[in-house]
């Protein structure tokens, strides 16, 4: 039987006695299925993501606690998404005529809780936009009461994937992106969503000289209509409620805009068994916007005991982790166009002229709030015919660092 | 799960619960219930409470009645007799006339698992299958199939069945895809759900009305349906073309899948499905959820057995992410190792280079072997990055860096002078068992080209006495400090000595005392003798060739395509086919030709399956790394060595049928008695023998049954040689058939085949040497 899972990173599919067990893992729970059969990977762990996705709508957000406190509700979902181990349906607008149970929220929701700022997708410190917990909140709790407002949310999230070469030059650049939303209007008549009218779509297609903005491929959820796509990029979705993505696209190799962040580092090895890294990062946002949480990590010689830094600014921090033999520097908010630098001097016993090879290659992870990296805009979101009552539409923009390496 | 005072706990509920005043205030006496579901999922037994908990599912309350019906379903089966007081409620709800109460009704009624309620089952299921909402009929359907499992032992209901396939017909998606399911389990002893050509075709109109798990689902079932013409199959293939690219990845893998069933005969369609399915497997190695990710990488890996550049331009999308787990990592080295090429080849080094220095021992070594299996290819720029690895003097790396030189060395001889300067200049030690046993083959095998050999080697030497290694790298230890006797004598003699007199004298398993005393007395028959017994040729080149990637055609993986088995470690797939192998070959004479007898009787898909269950005989063989246990075969090679004027080659590979075909119509050539005794005593041997010479085992009986008969075929240049050895008492007789006849090629091929066997009669002596000793 299993009994301990090795760190993080256990089998997806797991075997004990022709019983198979797959999982996935979200929200820090891992959602188990399992099975005697032999079924398709795909539809089990599509499914089981369905589920906790379903799961995150109806109890406002996923973890441990609310789980916990919607055990209720969670065992409705279930028995009415699975009958005898199959599926029966996964969506929303069935779904929400069957169940009956209300949600447990695990916080008070206040609009002026500002302090934990993000999008449902992705953990950000944006302010000024929609906050975040209003994303956050169970699909159906508002029945008869004073919070349920008639909202909807379309984000825009992009994931990059950068790989610099020691020389500086990019050898790998990807962008994953999708347009989420998610829904809390009751009932929803058509939406149109518009897109920048000059997109182009596809590497084969020419590109002008305005500044289009290109993607390679997009993919659209089945029940988007794109009638007027071609013509006018304009989608038209009738949402339901709970969050959906109506569109993923991707644009491979060549960025539009430049890097967001370019590195000078430099290693040497100073005394003995001293290692000195010198790095230079510079943001190279407009200078209006700003990236948040950047954290770079730099591996180090294995045997590194302790470090001493010198920093810019005292709300950045670093420190020495040994354990993954690495040193993680980290700069809450920094604003394009500004240059920061860090000095870290690492102590290593022992120390080879080889082990410099261990110093690198540099990770980084950031957000860039209310920025798309392929450019990439909503030009209007229209709900018609216009919904009685009032209803709020936000549109939000993230990208966020997926992998970005930098070989020094 | 120990709680204190859960008996107090279950106490303080049945007051609550049969309080008056509770039941009469509809919140509480919901929030009491609830509690009661929270104790049961926490583990408590709470069946105490089974009667308050009957008594509270006469309500109006849908969220009470929810509640309590997944009380009963879990203690049912505890509780039988109290059970069935709950069914006169349920009876009823069956005919509320709210569709949910009905359904919610129905659903959990075929939940209890209690004997004896089949008879209240019936008619509210029969019931429940012509009722006018959806909801219930899909419910009734399921019910059916439950029905079935709860006294599997009776006969099938005929009228449950007809109606079952009838409701194919409904207008309901989901009570459509319900009713396969249910006939599939229902009638699961007679081959499940029987798939004709209407069924086929109305399930193919009514997929635009299914939804994604749905889709995927019916697409598996279309599987076991074979379209009639030609026709027919484009047109099944061309209606469903539009799901190739769902943005679902579970419904555009159900497609392929089912593309590359039906188009097994037109190579060009399934070219062309697999190449339009490029973009849905990528997108899927992109997406947010990394198992999905997980399973798009492994079927990429399937699908890249036949065709194994169809991701070459795509190969950036294989570079690991930092955050990304070990397992995706790991079979994303995997898939740059095959996509590389004379283009990206750069790119791809330098990625895995950085990998190398991970802080997790596994990938970097995992980064290792992969720069050693390019080094096949591109062995110049890969050594410098290997070599260049071994100067950070860390174990891990060190030790992984020399078992890529030993695999390295023996596929290009070519790299043998920068391997034997590495390994001179390298002062860092392997600690692994794995890694001493590669160092010690290198100073072994090359000992002329590393001149401070024979000191590691004394080194090692003194270590081994010292501290107990395992008793494989005493093994190796041995054989190296002989081979390298034999080169270089005077340096090494003192070291082989003690080795020797210490592994006969102290050493307490008996593998490595046996080898010890066996090379002892080798040593004695003279030098000669020991060279002959010992020194074979130091690398085979011929052999990357075998292990080589070739391109497999789509059948022998496409019935594990969309499965779990892709995703499952290699280890326990292997363990599971031989399992299935043991269990699928019947104990007769021609064990492995099985399936080409009955091959009349069952249908191609069967076969098919079973062609595949014995194909891991002959395959397992073909992938064998040579360099572990080369004693045997090495001498082997080099008779082979002579046979240069003409060349054997096994592939392509020849199936049983197109085999049998031949047999059947070409005359016997030439027949030849041959003075080999012993061929029946280890057929494996023979088997893997003859794998070296290029002469592929079709089949064979078991080993030590007489008359023992082999089948065997091998290509040289435009001609087949098909042979069956028939040995019985003390005579092998040889008969050849060849198409065309090619004279010379027959007469290499028999010296071969006799060498061969001379080879494996004296690997047998050999054996029973050692044994006497």
């Amino acid at each position: 039987m299993v009994t301990a899972l090795s760190g993080d990173q256990p089998p997806v599919v797991m075997t004990h006695k022709d019983l198979h067990f797959i999982h996935v893992k979200q929200g820090g729970l891992y959602w188990v299925a399992s099975t005697k059969t032999n079924p398709s990977p795909f539809t089990l762990i599509e499914f089981l993501n369905r589920f906790a996705g379903l799961t995150k709508d109806y109890c406002g957000s996923l973890s441990e606690k609310s789980v916990r406190m919607n055990f209720a509700l969670i065992y409705e979902l279930l028995d009415e998404m699975v009958d005898y181990g199959y599926i029966q349906t996964a969506s929303t607008d069935i779904l929400k005529n069957f169940i009956q149970t209300e949600a447990v929220s695990s916080k008070p929701f206040s609009l002026f809780d500002l302090s934990n700022v993000g999008l449902f997708g992705a953990e950000t410190q944006q302010s000024k936009v929609a906050p975040s917990v209003a994303a956050s909140r169970p699909i159906m709790s508002n029945r008869g009461e004073q919070g349920g407002k008639n909202e909807i949310f379309v984000d825009v999230i992009e994931r990059l994937s950068v790989v610099i070469g020691s020389n500086g030059v990019i050898m790998k650049s990807d962008i994953q992106g999708e347009i989420r939303i998610k829904c809390f209007l009751p009932t929803c008549s058509e939406m149109r969503i518009g897109l920048n009218e000059e997109l182009s779509i596809g590497k084969s297609q020419l590109k002008g000289y305005s500044s289009a903005v290109r993607i390679d491929e997009c993919r659209f959820h089945q029940a988007v209509k794109l009638d007027e796509f071609d013509n006018f990029r304009i989608l038209k979705v009738c949402p339901s409620q709970g969050e959906q993505t109506v569109m993923q696209y991707q644009l491979c190799d060549e960025l539009p805009c430049a890097l967001p962040f370019q590195l000078f580092p430099s290693v040497e090895k100073d005394y003995v068994n001293r290692v000195l890294i010198f790095l230079k990062l510079r943001c190279d946002l407009p200078p209006k916007s700003t990236a948040l949480n950047v954290s770079i990590t730099v591996p180090v010689p294995k045997g590194s005991v302790s470090m001493s830094q010198e920093l810019s600014s005292p709300d950045q921090t670093a420190e020495l982790q040994t354990k993954n033999k690495a040193l993680l520097w980290e700069i809450p908010r920094f604003p394009g166009g500004a240059q920061l630098s860090a000095l870290f001097k690492v102590d290593v016993p022992g120390l080879s002229s080889a082990s410099l090879l261990e110093v690198g290659p540099v990770s980084m992870s950031f957000e860039l709030p209310k920025q798309t990296c392929t450019g990439l805009q909503i030009r209007f979101l229209r709900l018609s015919p216009t919904q009685t009552g009032l209803s709020h539409r936000w549109v939000r923009y993230v990208s966020h660092s997926d992998s970005y390496t930098i070989r020094i | 799960m120990p709680y204190f005072g859960s008996e107090e706990t279950v106490k303080e509920l049945k007051r609550a619960l049969s309080n008056p005043n509770v039941q009469a205030d509809r919140l509480r006496y919901r929030d009491y219930i609830s509690k009661v579901i929270r104790y049961m999922t926490q583990g408590l037994d709470v069946s105490a409470l089974f009667m308050e908990m009957v008594k509270a599912s006469a309500t109006v309350d849908i969220v009470q009645k929810k509640l309590v019906y997944l009380y009963m379903c879990t203690y049912a089966s505890v509780k039988p007799e109290l059970a069935l007081l709950a069914i006169n409620t349920l009876r009823k709800d069956c005919a509320d006339p709210n569709p949910m109460v009905r359904g919610l009704a129905l659903r959990n009624m075929c939940n209890l698992r209690m004997p004896g309620l089949t008879e209240y089952l019936e008619q509210p299921l029969v019931a429940g299958l012509r009722d006018k909402a959806s909801y219930v009929r899909r419910v009734a359907v399921l019910g059916c199939a439950k029905m079935h499992s709860l006294q599997p032992s009776t006969e099938i209901d005929s009228s449950i069945v007809n109606e079952l396939y009838a409701l194919l017909r409904d207008p309901d998606p989901v009570v459509v895809v319900n009713c396969l399911r249910a006939l599939e389990e229902i009638l699961k002893d007679e081959g499940g759900v029987v798939i004709n050509k209407p069924i086929a075709h109305h399930l193919l109109n009514r997929m635009k009305d299914l939804d994604s798990w749905s889709q995927s689902e019916v697409l598996t079932f279309l599987l076991r349906y074979i379209p009639r013409s030609d026709e027919e199959l484009f047109d099944v293939l061309s209606l469903l073309d539009a799901f190739l690219q769902s943005p679902h990845a579970h419904v555009a893998m159900a497609t392929l899948c089912l593309f590359l069933h039906y188009a097994s005969s037109h190579t060009a369609v399934q070219n062309d499905a697999l190449q339009r399915s490029t973009a849905p497997l990528l997108a899927s190695c992109g997406t947010t959820s990394r198992e999905l990710r997980f399973a798009g990488l492994c079927h990429i890996r399937q699908v890249m057995r036949s065709q194994p550049s169809l991701f070459a331009s795509h190969y950036k999308r294989f570079f690991c992410s930092y955050s990304e787990p070990g397992y995706i990592k790991l079979h994303k080295m995997e898939i740059l190792v095959e996509l590389v090429n004379d283009e990206n080849v750069a790119l791809v080094l330098e990625e895995l280079r950085s990998y190398c220095t991970d802080v997790s021992p596994e990938l970097a070594q995992a980064a290792i072997t992969a720069i050693g299996r390019i080094a096949r290819t591109y062995t110049e720029k890969c050594l410098e990055i290997l070599t260049g690895l071994l100067s950070l003097k860390q174990d891990h790396i060190t030790s992984a860096v020399i078992q890529a030189f030993k695999d390295l060395v023996w596929f290009c001889p070519q790299s043998t002078a920068s391997v034997c300067n590495a390994i001179e200049s390298c002062t860092d030690r392997p600690q692994d068992s794995e890694g001493k046993r590669a160092l010690l083959w290198l100073l072994g095998e090359h000992s002329e080209g590393i001149s401070s050999a024979p000191y590691v080697l004394e080194e090692l030497c003194a270590d081994e006495l010292k501290t107990e290694w395992s008793p494989g790298v005493k093994l190796e230890l041995l054989t190296a400090a002989v081979k390298m006797f034999l080169s270089r004598p005077a340096e090494t003699q003192d070291t082989l000595g003690r080795l020797l007199h210490h592994c006969i004298e102290e050493e307490s398993d008996m593998c490595v005392r046996d080898r010890a005393l066996f090379y002892y007395r080798l040593l004695q028959r003279g030098i000669q003798e020991t060279k002959r017994v010992l020194s074979g040729p130091k690398s085979d080149p011929s052999l990357s060739m075998l292990t080589g990637r070739q391109e497999e055609p789509v059948i022998r993986w496409v019935s594990d395509f969309n499965t779990l088995a892709p995703l499952m470690n290699k280890h326990d797939s292997m363990l599971k086919e031989s399992e299935r192998l043991l269990a699928t070959q019947p104990m007769g004479v021609f064990s492995a030709l099985a399936p080409l007898m009955d091959n009349g009787t069952s249908s191609p898909l069967q076969t098919e399956r079973q062609r595949r269950a014995s194909e891991p005989v002959v395959t397992t063989t073909e992938n064998e790394p040579p360099p572990g246990d080369t004693d045997t075969t090495l001498s082997s090679h080099g008779k082979e060595d002579e046979e240069e004027a003409f060349c054997l080659s096994a592939s392509p590979p020849l199936s049983h049928e197109e085999f049998e075909k031949l047999w059947v119509e070409l005359q016997t050539l030439h027949t030849q008695n041959l003075l080999a005794p012993c061929a029946q005593t280890a057929p494996e041997t023979l088997q893997a023998i003859l794998q070296m010479v290029h002469i592929q085992t079709l089949a064979f009986t078991p080993a030590h049954t007489l008359p023992w008969r082999a089948f065997l075929y091998t290509r040289s240049a435009a001609t087949i040689i098909l042979t069956e050895i028939l040995q019985e008492e003390d005579t092998v007789q040889v008969s050849v058939k060849q198409y065309p006849e090619n004279k010379l090629a027959l007469r290499g091929f028999l010296s071969t085949l006799q060498s061969a066997f001379q080879t494996l009669n004296a690997e047998n002596t050999c054996e029973n040497v050692a044994l006497s000793f």
